[in-house]
């Protein structure tokens, strides 16, 4: 007897000109009528406005500047804009807590244009998890979507009790999740550099 | 309603990060070990897309970029079905598709290869799948193109599909190929895959039942999604 389970799509490197299907803007003409991009809040989206900001290096430590990142996020209220979210309270429907950017061809920096999430409800059981940002990166040369979160260095005691980061070991690694926060051009911006490989390594997740 | 997660991905469909005959992986690999998480809603939901945010013609790429007539190249339908590995349809969820015009160049400022632009051809694409998960765009077919791994290396006629599914873990990019073509044995990327019955998938077959008489080709292809499992028994997720 076999099980009917069909097996997975392969996945394949987004190659070189992801921009043209994803973000047409940066490979340089405007396509869709409603493009997406990297400003996740609106005017009135409740929540602390932050940017989030940083670089993808190499294993030479060389800035990549042809990453296409996205984030998934919830709201302040640690809500997920989503059906299997059925938590009660404040929902934001003008909030799809989704973004997606390039790497700069020039400068290599990333950005994004959002808001400071809630504390997300954990697994059965588990404490709750510290406010994050998950985050997913394809481009030429990888070639399967890798993903990751992003956790806010300011957020100490949370993050101590945080279950993601609490497993991952040795305890030296949940830096590389730690992103810091600075004054850029007066706007609060997490600063937060990707390590594909080498010293400093990120925790990438099979999620 | 019961919470329910991902079925973890089984790695051997996929290639892996490192492939040194790719020669960019060599870089860009994580060498330490993925951590393996549990499903969390940070997994388990992801972003959800309206048809409303479509416009009438981001699945038309013969008409979406037309200027002073349609793109030169031959006429294609591509359709097929989004699945979970359930074998469940996944309705209602983003596919975005990119490709060379017929000569084998990409309108991206950064390609340089010396076929030409062509002025009525954007390249790019979007459709929601419909309730039965069914999807489909029109196209002209891409050419071949070369790339810079070894001197004279080249990529069989291909689409790039990014899709999304209902969870953010299922996100997933690929790229289809064309039955028939002589370039798909020989090709680095589509070798990254170590399995060759996971290479064959991603092959459409020509669908000449679903091409237009006297007008356009068309070819099938499917795509299946991370399944789930419900969380009945066990330290589940909350929900
Ligand atoms: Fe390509």
């Amino acid at each position: 007897m076999t099980l009917d389970y069909l097996p997975e799509t392969p996945s394949q490197t987004a190659g070189p000109y992801v921009h043209i299907g994803l973000i047409p803007h940066q490979a340089g003409f405007e396509m869709f009528e409603k493009p997406f991009g990297n400003v996740l809040a609106g005017p009135d989206t409740p929540g602390e406005r932050i940017r989030i900001q940083g670089r993808v290096l190499d294993g030479l430590g060389t800035p990549c500047r042809d990453i296409l990142l996205e984030t998934w996020q919830a709201n302040a209220a640690g809500r997920y804009n989503h059906p299997a979210d059925r938590q009660d309270g404040a929902q934001d429907p003008g909030f799809r807590g989704w973004g997606r950017t390039g790497t700069d061809f020039a400068t290599g920096l990333y950005s994004f244009e959002t808001i400071k999430p809630g504390p997300v409800v954990g697994r059965h059981g588990h404490k709750p998890m510290a406010p994050h940002v998950n985050i997913w990166l394809v481009a030429r040369g990888i070639n399967i979507g890798l993903s990751t979160r992003m956790y806010f260095a300011d957020e100490a005691a949370l993050n101590e009790q945080d279950p993601v980061l609490r497993m991952i070991d040795p305890a030296i690694r949940r830096e590389t999740l730690l992103a810091r926060r600075e004054q850029r051009d007066g706007t609060a911006t997490y600063v937060f550099d990707i390590r594909l490989q080498g010293e400093g390594e990120t925790v990438f997740f099979d999620v | 309603m019961t919470a329910y997660e991902f079925i973890q991905r089984d790695r051997g469909q996929h290639p892996p990060a490192l492939t040194p005959d790719y020669k960019t992986s060599v870089l860009r690999s994580p060498r330490l070990a993925l951590w393996s998480l549990q499903n969390s809603l940070s997994e388990v939901t992801g972003p959800v897309f309206g048809q409303d945010e479509l416009g009438p013609l981001d699945n038309d790429l013969i008409l979406n970029a037309a200027k002073t007539g349609e793109p030169i190249g031959e006429r294609t339908i591509v359709h097929g079905r989004v699945l979970d590995e359930n074998g469940r349809p996944v309705p209602g969820t983003l596919v975005e598709v990119w490709q060379a015009n017929a000569g084998g160049r990409y309108r991206h400022r950064n390609d340089t290869y010396l076929a030409p632009i062509d002025p009525n051809f954007g390249g790019c694409g979007r459709v929601v799948t419909d309730s039965e998960g069914r999807y489909a765009f029109r196209t002209v077919k891409p050419g071949a193109y070369p790339f810079r791994n070894h001197v004279n290396s080249w990529r069989p006629a291909h689409i790039h599909f990014s899709v999304f599914g209902s969870g953010f873990a299922q996100r997933l990019i690929t790229q289809m190929y064309f039955e028939g073509d002589p370039l798909i044995p020989r090709d680095t990327i589509i070798n990254t895959i170590p399995d060759p019955a996971a290479r064959q998938r991603l092959v459409a077959p020509l669908d000449l039942r679903a091409a237009v008489p006297l007008d356009s080709l068309a070819y099938r292809f499917d795509i299946v999604l991370r399944g789930t499992r419900a969380t009945v028994f066990e330290n589940k997720l909350q929900g």
